[in-house]
């Protein structure tokens, strides 16, 4: 069940998205959906995550905060897909 | 003032305290490499760059401190990638600058440009890829904070050649970084932990690598001994606890002391400092310590429930902790509990016989303890002979022990040791290597001989990769295969090829006196020693059991 949003907030360069996209393969954690858009000046930026809900989720959460270019993690659960219409595929 | 880029990262070194760096110039890095020439920091010349990796890990392991090393792009910066991955499963503070093709080449398959940045993204703490000159100004002592800081680890910093060439006006140079400060542990934690140690019966530490990278060992022992609370450590931790203290246990897992394994099934309450509860220690997971409660310190927050929940999971600094819980800790002398322990744990319950035979790995280990100062640094390479130096080695002090535990890599040992050696010129350091891991990296013979260092390197040549070789024999119906070396090299000659002094034990009347004079000179020497070709390391848990069902555990104490 793909019912848990995590929002990140990170540094904004080439390489951050590899980055959190290199922790979830490499730690085998389960990643459906990401978006990702410069936020203010632009040396920000937000990330969206769609992941389900597991048992792994805490260890999901507290490696993303160990990365140097994540500046805050948060988790959204049963989000208001008004918001985020783009992780359901526009339903 | 004007500097270019190559000038700047070596001027940030020198601010960073650095004296001596480790390294192969090529191409991408000749910037660099001309900044060098007009320095005063050492430069040590590797002979191939994991070499120049590993001896940046032999000093930062040695001295805990932050140790830098080099390599140009392409093969220089794939070559050192084995060295920072180590460095990153044993947390080993080291930055690794590397030389990048021109950044508009980027991107453009230029001769000898390999994405390092991606290939080092999983096998760093972090790692950068400047983007401008300026950016040196905080990358720089940014690598330094990050490496040193909570729980250490490797960082590489990628440096495209014109980014390296390009000058500009430096105005005013950032401070030198320093290890953030870690938040200080809330007071009720320590009283819930000093509660749980006191409701405890059956109390044991279990400690790893990070205990000594705190520097906690001390505190560590004065909790021991005021609550007669027994410690087995991890292999990384070994040399935290003397071999020979009442209240040591000695090695845990797979490799471990026998009567260790049963005393932690026995525990009910598991203290864990800074350990990851890595398989080799533990064993199946789900089987370790059933019946005890855990409380897990680590500077680390993932690694607390990562593997084991924890009864109670702090995350801080342990030295910190332990000293604030010291007082809080009551006298006691845990009469039952020792005496449990008593039953099961002969004085030195060590899987290797005690034999004098000059042919057993074990027993030279034994010698070398016994012939060299108490101080001596010991690295190993990884295999069979790494298990019999953790096990009978008389380890006595933190930072005197350098292996490589998490990555497992065979060629460690002697790059290491050079690095030790640079940093402890006035001590004594001792490779004890195999005949498979030496070959792993013997070109650094050349480094060796060149900087005329106080090694001696003992080769224990059973003519096989033992371990692999064990398994093989207890897991795949014996069938050998691809371990045994159906031919060996002249492993004294190859020594004196490369201008140091070898020994042969075979060749000597009384090898034990061959042992103690060659070990007793000063400078480069390489000892090779025969050892029987069959021997197992015990007791061996099989990969994937319980730490319980220890093959030879009770038959060759």
């Amino acid at each position: 069940m793909y019912d848990t949003i995590i929002e990140l907030r990170v540094r904004n360069h080439p390489g951050v998205m590899s980055h959190i996209t290199g922790l979830f393969s490499r730690r085998a954690f389960n990643l459906e959906g990401i978006i990702c858009g410069p936020v203010g000046d632009g040396t920000q930026s937000r990330m969206i995550l769609l992941v389900n809900k597991n048992h792994r989720l805490d260890q999901m959460i507290k490696q993303l905060e160990k990365l140097y270019d994540v500046l805050a993690v948060s988790i959204r659960e049963d989000p208001d897909r008004v918001h985020y219409p783009w992780v359901y595929g526009q339903g | 003032m004007e500097f270019n880029g190559a000038q700047m990262i070596i001027h940030l070194l020198e601010r960073q305290g650095i004296k001596i760096l480790f390294g192969i110039p090529g191409g991408a890095n000749l910037p660099i490499y001309e900044a060098l020439y007009h320095s005063n920091l050492r430069h040590i010349l590797a002979r191939h760059e994991q070499g120049a990796g590993f001896i940046a890990q032999g000093m930062a392991r040695s001295t805990g401190r932050v140790a830098v090393c080099m390599a140009t792009s392409g093969p220089g910066a794939t070559n050192l990638l084995t060295a920072i991955a180590d460095a990153k499963l044993d947390s080993v503070p080291m930055v690794a600058i590397t030389g990048q093709v021109p950044a508009p080449l980027i991107g453009t398959d230029a001769f000898q440009e390999v994405d390092t940045y991606g290939l080092t993204l999983p096998i760093t703490k972090h790692n950068f890829l400047v983007q401008d000159t300026e950016e040196l100004l905080e990358v720089i002592p940014e690598a330094f904070r990050i490496a040193q800081s909570g729980r250490p680890g490797p960082v590489v910093v990628d440096v495209p050649k014109d980014i390296q060439a390009r000058t500009m006006d430096v105005q005013r140079w950032p401070d030198p970084a320093q290890a953030a400060p870690l938040p200080e542990c809330d007071g009720s934690i320590i009283s819930r932990m000093a509660d749980m140690i006191h409701q405890a019966e059956r109390p044991v530490f279990y400690i790893g690598g990070g205990v000594i990278a705190a520097d906690a060992a001390e505190v560590l022992k004065q909790l021991a001994r005021k609550n007669t609370i027994p410690v087995t450590s991890t292999l990384m931790g070994l040399g935290a606890v003397a071999h020979d203290d009442p209240l040591f246990l000695g090695m845990l897992g797979m490799h471990g002391n026998a009567q260790t394994n049963v005393i932690m099934a026995r525990a009910d309450l598991i203290i864990a400092l800074r350990i990851r509860f890595d398989d080799r220690a533990t064993g199946k997971i789900e089987e370790f310590c059933p019946g005890a409660a855990i409380i897990h310190v680590d500077v680390d927050p993932s690694e607390i429930d990562k593997l084991k929940n924890a009864t109670l999971g702090v995350c801080g600094d342990v030295k910190e902790i332990l000293t604030r819980l010291l007082p809080e800790i009551k006298n006691d002398e845990r009469k039952a509990w020792q005496g449990d322990m008593a039953a099961l744990k002969p004085s030195r319950a060590f899987a290797c016989p005690e034999s004098k035979d000059m042919n057993h790995p074990a027993s030279i280990i034994r010698f070398i303890g016994d012939f060299v100062p108490e101080d001596t640094i010991i690295t190993t390479d990884v295999g069979q002979h790494q298990m019999w130096t953790a096990q009978p080695y008389p380890f006595r002090h933190p930072m005197t022990f350098l292996t490589s535990g998490g990555l497992g890599t065979m060629g460690f040992g002697l790059p290491a040791a050079i690095g030790a050696a640079l940093a402890h010129p006035d001590q004594k350091i001792v490779c004890i290597s195999g005949d498979g891991s030496f070959l792993m990296n013997l070109q650094e013979l050349a480094t060796l001989a060149e900087n005329r260092l106080n090694i001696a390197i003992v080769i224990l040549n059973n003519g096989h990769l033992g371990l692999v070789r064990q398994q093989q024999e207890l897991f795949y119906d014996n069938h050998i295969f691809a371990s045994r070396f159906d031919t060996s090299p002249d492993f004294a000659a190859i020594a004196r090829g490369f201008g140091v002094m070898a020994v042969d034990l075979a060749q000597a009347n009384d090898p034990k006196r061959a042992l103690a004079k060659a070990l007793a000179q000063p400078g480069p020497c390489l000892i090779h020693a025969k050892v029987h070709s069959q021997l197992n390391v015990y007791p061996m848990v099989p990969p994937g059991a319980s730490n319980l069902e220890m093959i030879g555990g009770n038959n060759h104490v």
